[in-house]
């Protein structure tokens, strides 16, 4: 039996590479050693996005995209489709979750200095994917058709209307209607269902093959490639992905289902945050509800994008609350070389980037849960506040990152 | 590294705290239980009679109703009033042309609105009507102000009116406390009443999501076969790792 597999093996490795796939990628791709709990969020947003693929799939078989019969397509699927419910809420609980995910992995890399040499361009992919994952997110809150839906998709897309110039005539050619209309709710289905999934998958190979070229960061921050076994040429901290990662990630999946089924189960509103308690009234389009907010994973860009209340430099204050939003999102993709320390992780890097980093974090909670509150002088206030320290920690890096204190880096992983 | 943990983990926790204590206007918890059948046949039994005259539920049919413990025939029998067949969705007879210009607006579908009023908004609601002879329909709500609908349950509730109250607000200023009297009564008593009103916001939080009780059901199995993996795949996890120092 074994020899006619292994045949049929050599049958197949003849004519694809299949075994020197299976190496490189897996059984031969040496990871370090010292992963922690942060090392598994790479791994649970492929699961997730797995589950987005496939809930998706089934999703599309009765869901509607017609402004008239989406509201009602989605409530069917709720009470007719045979577990549409379960289906469904594992692909509004995924698309949350996959939010939860990528900004833990982002802030591992943050972390770490996973984005410096030789893992810039590593770095620049995943922003890519972040980037389109938004796009998803926003193309798919639009589509069951609710309050929310409508009205969020209505600022966002009032936002391309304020571009100086070409505004109007982009966002009518956005939305192939005069407003939000059936017109864009079937050209979002689209995006949302064939473009973006295929771009997204795409992107998160090319994701993988860049990692596997340049090997995997670490918390120390070190290269394991540096010191290698003198006759094997293998890493010395390194192990093989399988099966001592691909056995501790099956472990990290099942902590996360836990999780996540926990809220499926029992709470797939998760307290108006990931359904949102508006979103069950169907559009209106001559009622704008009283209190806007997009969905948790947006409100701390559209916190900043509300914090800017003055004109200036001939820039009127909403096109300047829309150039805060996009840069707060792309700055990101600057890190690779504002960083100025000598070390990568943050085990090594002295108080000023240990501050910073704390600093950047309460930002961005406090930015995201002013976006979820109507405006009042005092938020907006808290909002401009922690709008500038969120700038701040990107634009002071390169001064603060290199007066810092650091520690020295040990020469092997512990 | 330890202090950044637990930030991100109080970030977690934080949307569930913020929500728990923003609360706007003042509503009456709603005593309601969704595993109480019986409770939910009445509320059933409510809503055919007074409320599926104007407002459908349309993304519910009739038959569905057979996860409150009633048989085809005891839903044809007492709760279908319009000839419709119990695979049927519940829809309303009143053409929404006529409904626009009786009430001035187009009675909202209700199968959804415990999901975005939530049970203790509607528990409030139905029972804070007053008479008010300045609306067109003489009723007014003091939770819905001019709202559109008129106190359809007025017969069991009784009539009730508001007076003002002015009252010192503890920082040297005043506000005014709106209170509600009955002044005729119905032919329920004020705890009958609330009852009532309570089965039929547990059948509305019911038809909100008509999966939820199953959903929880098979969310204990689900937890409990994760809760064994994650037992296994840890001990898999150790043995394959012994040698790794």
């Amino acid at each position: 039996m074994s020899k006619r597999l292994d045949s049929m093996l050599e049958w197949v490795d003849a004519r694809f590479p299949l075994t020197s796939n299976w190496k490189a990628h897996l059984t031969e791709y040496y990871a370090p050693k010292n992963f922690n709990f942060w090392y598994y969020f790479g791994s649970l947003a492929m699961l997730v996005l797995v589950n987005q693929l496939l809930t998706g799939i089934f999703l599309t078989m009765n869901y509607k995209p017609d402004a008239s019969l989406a509201f009602s397509s989605v409530e069917y699927i709720m009470r007719d489709v045979n577990f549409g419910w379960l289906i469904r809420y594992m692909h509004s609980t995924g698309a949350s979750m996959f939010f939860v995910v990528v900004y833990l992995h982002m802030f591992r890399g943050m972390m770490y200095g996973s984005y410096r040499k030789p893992r810039e361009l590593l770095w620049l992919i995943g922003m890519g994917i972040f980037f389109i994952l938004m796009m998803l997110a926003f193309t798919g809150y639009i589509l069951p058709w609710g309050q929310m839906s409508y009205w969020g998709a209505q600022v966002i897309i009032s936002m391309v209307g304020a571009i100086p110039v070409v505004g109007d005539t982009l966002s009518s050619w956005i939305l192939g209607d005069f407003m939000l209309s059936d017109a864009a709710l079937n050209r979002f289905f689209a995006y949302h269902v064939v473009t973006l999934p295929i771009v997204l998958v795409i992107l998160v190979i090319v994701h993988v093959l860049a990692l596997h070229e340049v090997g995997s960061n670490n918390p120390d921050g070190i290269e394991i490639k540096a010191h290698k076994d003198p006759v094997s040429h293998i890493p010395v901290d390194g192990i093989p992905f399988h099966p001592y990662y691909s056995v501790k990630d099956i472990f990290g999946v099942i902590m996360f289902l836990i999780v996540f089924c926990g809220i499926i189960f029992f709470a797939p509103e998760m307290g108006g945050y990931f359904l949102e308690y508006n979103n069950f009234v169907p559009a209106n389009t001559l009622q704008t509800p009283d209190h806007i907010a997009p969905v948790w994973y947006f409100t701390p860009y559209y916190s900043m994008l509300r914090a800017v209340t003055v004109n200036f430099l001939w820039i009127d204050a909403k096109l300047w609350g829309i150039i805060l939003m996009g840069g707060s999102v792309a700055i990101f993709a600057l890190l690779p070389w504002l960083d100025r320390s000598p070390v990568k992780s943050i085990r090594y890097k002295g108080p000023y980037f240990k501050i910073a980093l704390t600093l950047f974090v309460i930002s961005v909670l406090v930015l995201g849960w002013l976006g979820t509150k109507s405006p009042t002088p005092l938020y907006t206030l808290l909002a401009q506040i922690f709008t500038v320290i969120y700038f701040a920690f990107f634009i002071l890096m390169p001064w603060y990152s290199k007066i810092d204190k650091t520690k020295p880096e040990p020469t092997r992983v512990r | 590294m330890r202090t950044i943990a637990y930030i991100l983990l109080a970030a977690f926790l934080a949307p569930v705290v913020a929500h728990a204590s923003s609360e706007e206007a003042r509503l009456d918890r709603a005593p309601i239980q969704r595993t109480d059948t019986l409770s939910l046949q009445r509320g059933a039994q409510a809503f055919a009679n007074y409320c599926l005259t104007c407002h459908s539920t349309e993304y519910m049919r009739y038959n569905r109703l057979r996860d409150l413990g009633l048989n085809e025939n005891q839903i044809s029998d007492n709760l279908i009033f319009t000839g419709q067949k119990v695979g049927e969705l519940m829809t309303v007879a009143m053409r929404k042309k006529d409904a626009k210009q009786w009430f001035g607006v187009i009675p909202p579908d209700l199968s959804v609105i415990a999901r975005s009023r939530g049970p203790d908004w509607l528990y409030t609601y139905l029972r804070q009507f007053y008479r008010d002879e300045t609306t067109a329909t003489g009723w007014n709500n003091l939770l819905f102000d001019k709202v559109a609908m008129p106190h359809a349950l007025y017969q069991l509730q009784g009539i009730q009116s508001v007076s003002v109250r002015t009252e010192d607000d503890g920082h040297g200023g005043t506000h005014e406390v709106k209170e509600l009297k009955l002044d005729t009564p119905g032919t329920l008593s004020r705890i009958e009443y609330d009852q009532y009103v309570a089965d039929l916001v547990n059948y509305l939080v019911y038809v909100g999501e008509p999966a939820a009780t199953k959903r929880t059901q098979l969310g204990i199995i689900v937890m409990l076969f994760l809760f064994v993996m994650l037992g296994l795949t840890y001990a898999l996890k150790h043995e394959y790792w012994k040698d790794i120092h």
